[in-house]
């Protein structure tokens, strides 16, 4: 039971900027993308009770190095980071396209991949990679185990109201969230034995893949423009006995047509 | 020459589309208009036929599809194949597609299958020098980026409240296609698990009312309850009391939760760490009642009460209950 976890490195949540460039600047401190520490935690305790390896996979610059470092020490294998200066402002397909093709190059069992990412592309690159992988695809993962011949996986998927339970031959694709359940701190021993741990580095080359087909030049979007939204005029506080304030909370929210 | 044809993709539940698509059915008719294009509302699902009027009131043309999405495929594999086919016959340009989680799945399939680039998160879409304007709260709400595709197709997934829903005063055509689906076999429902007592969705509630760790456990929450129906609103919380199984997931605002923006957002004991924030800071107006006049959340609310959250909410829901007769 070998797991391949997708990894984000993003800019560490509250700290995000544009570089000059109009683009998320990547070069400040990041961190794993939190959905993305949820399904690793899932693959290591599926490789804990099955058996098998979790190898994490990357895309993204040497900044992000730094979120494969802290899933080694939670207990993964070993690491590939896909990092190549033609990968810099990269849009949704390119990304697909590179990951895809890495993917393609580990040997795996399943693989996982976050529900969305803080400064991405809205929850949509899971299911664009198994759809070019042609790999069976289940998402929205609150529990992730193998079926009771070890030869599939079933998904208890999230629903509006409740879960459904889904099934599907490996090797596949599960896309998972929060309900997977808190992700382990990294122990001493974990650190220590991280940096035995190896990480391949792959260049565009390596992958095969054409440096005009990713990047900013191949880019199918393009920001217009960036602003901050209209400041908020700054709170109200009402500091006095609960009935007065009640009352004035109810004058605040009539005059905004709020009750 | 015609326009450019926008065409919007509607959920349907219960034989009806959801309030998210009837938001897309009008964003997709401005669109339109601004374009000088088509817009076209592809209803595809279980009763389709009787969520098509209810759509053409809505749209100039609907695409009829019935598609048994409750059966043993999961909807979103089911919806992307008969959508792909749909655009096979029918050309569109702009897709836009519901942030809903099918939406985002269909949004990715659909961009792998036919190669269409996609933005997401559209908090709002404007037409200009022949292209959608695609506007998105990003970095948590500490920027609006407005963004474009570089050629004249593509795929956008719409947050709602993006528009209001809003009747055209006529009616649409409504055509109904016959498509086979073609739903990946290697990927089965073997059963459908409904939750006892769902609550109301926290999507598109005009007000929410949210608990956190401050309201101090279960039993805590039926003065968030209290106040929420006094509002008539929705209840949700922090991935603290989510954590704590107070709440269920589907109920958690926040980073790993919904991103939601309603009229109101009343928050109960929560201290506005950067990870919920990101999820309600675009919310019409923000309350708090904190008994920490220095919380977090005192910085981005619009109105703060500092108390007792046990003193203060059951008075705050007697009043509104008065107030709304
Ligand atoms: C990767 C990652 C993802 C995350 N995703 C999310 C997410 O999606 N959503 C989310 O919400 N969090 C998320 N978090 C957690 C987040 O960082 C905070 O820990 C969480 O939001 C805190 O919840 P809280 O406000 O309920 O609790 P606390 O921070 O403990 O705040 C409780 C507040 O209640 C007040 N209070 C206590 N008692 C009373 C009383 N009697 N009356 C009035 N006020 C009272 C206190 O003054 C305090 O301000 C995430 C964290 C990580 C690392
Ligand atoms: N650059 C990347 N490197 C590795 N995995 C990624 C990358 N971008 C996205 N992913 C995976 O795809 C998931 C969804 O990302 P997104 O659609 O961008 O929100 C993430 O949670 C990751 O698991």
């Amino acid at each position: 039971m070998d797991i391949l976890v997708l990894v984000k490195a993003v800019p560490i949540v509250g700290n995000e900027r544009l570089g000059a460039d109009e683009r998320v600047d990547r070069t400040v401190g990041l961190e794993a993308n939190g959905n993305d520490e949820y399904v690793l935690e899932a693959a290591l305790k599926l490789t804990e009770a099955h058996g098998g390896e979790v190898t994490l996979l990357t895309m993204g610059p040497t900044a992000a190095q730094e979120a494969l470092r802290k899933g080694l020490a939670m207990g993964a294998a070993r690491a590939v980071h896909v990092i190549d200066d033609g990968i810099a402002g990269s849009d949704a397909r390119a990304t697909a396209t590179v990951l895809a093709a890495a993917i393609g190059r580990q040997r795996y069992d399943l693989v996982l991949a976050g529900a969305d990412t803080s400064d991405g592309q809205g929850g949509t690159l899971a299911s664009a990679i198994a759809t070019s992988l042609d790999l069976p695809y289940l998402s929205y993962a609150g529990r992730i185990e193998l079926t009771d011949d070890g030869r599939g996986v079933r998904v208890q998927r999230l629903s509006p109201t409740g879960y459904d339970v889904l099934e599907a031959a490996l090797p596949a694709l599960v896309m998972g969230t929060q309900v997977l359940g808190e992700p382990r701190y990294p122990s001493l021993r974990g650190i220590m034995a991280a940096r035995s741990k190896e990480t391949t580095t792959l260049s565009l080359a390596d992958l095969g893949i054409a440096p005009d087909r990713v990047g900013a030049g191949a880019a199918t979007t393009r920001v217009l423009d960036a602003t901050p939204p209209p400041a908020r005029a700054g709170a109200t506080v009402l500091r006095t006995d609960p009935e007065s304030a009640v009352a004035a909370t109810i004058d605040f929210l009539a005059a905004r047509g709020l009750v | 020459m015609a326009g450019p044809v926008i065409l919007a993709l509607a959920e349907l539940t219960d034989g009806q589309p959801t309030r998210l698509s009837l938001e897309l059915a009008t964003l997709a008719s401005d669109l339109a208009v601004a374009a000088g294009g088509t817009a076209v509302a592809a209803g595809i699902g279980p009763r389709a036929g009787n969520a098509a009027p209810t759509l053409a009131r809505h749209v100039e043309r609907v695409i009829s599809v019935e598609a048994a999405t409750e059966a043993d495929a999961p909807a979103a594999i089911v919806i992307a194949s008969l959508l792909a086919a749909l655009l096979e016959q029918q050309t569109a340009d702009i897709v836009l597609l519901p942030a809903s989680p099918d939406g985002k799945d269909v949004a990715g399939m659909l961009a792998a299958r036919l190669d269409l680039p996609i933005l997401v998160n559209a908090a709002s879409v404007a037409w200009a020098d022949g292209r959608p304007v695609v506007e998105m709260s990003a970095f948590g709400g500490r920027l609006v980026t407005r963004s474009t595709f570089t050629g004249a197709t593509g795929i956008v997934v719409v947050r709602p409240g993006a528009t209001a829903a809003r009747e055209r005063g006529s009616e649409g055509s409504v055509e109904v296609v016959d498509l086979e689906a073609a739903p990946d076999p290697r990927v089965t429902v073997v059963e459908r698990v409904v939750s006892a007592g769902a609550a109301v969705s926290i999507d598109d509630a005009p007000v929410v009312v949210a608990g956190g760790r401050g309201v101090a456990g279960p039993e805590g929450f039926a003065v968030i309850e209290d106040l929420a129906d006094a509002f008539g609103g929705a209840v949700a919380g922090t991935r603290a009391v989510v954590d704590a199984g107070w709440l269920p997931y589907a109920q958690q605002v926040g980073q790993t939760g919904k991103i939601i923006k309603p009229a109101l957002y009343v928050a109960v004991g929560i201290s506005g760490a950067i990870q919920h924030k990101v999820g309600m800071q675009t919310s019409g107006t923000i309350v708090a009642i904190n008994r920490d006049a220095d919380a977090p959340i005192a910085d981005f609310a619009d109105l703060l009460i500092v108390g007792d959250l046990f003193e203060v909410a059951p008075r705050l829901a007697a009043a509104v209950r008065a107030r709304r007769g």
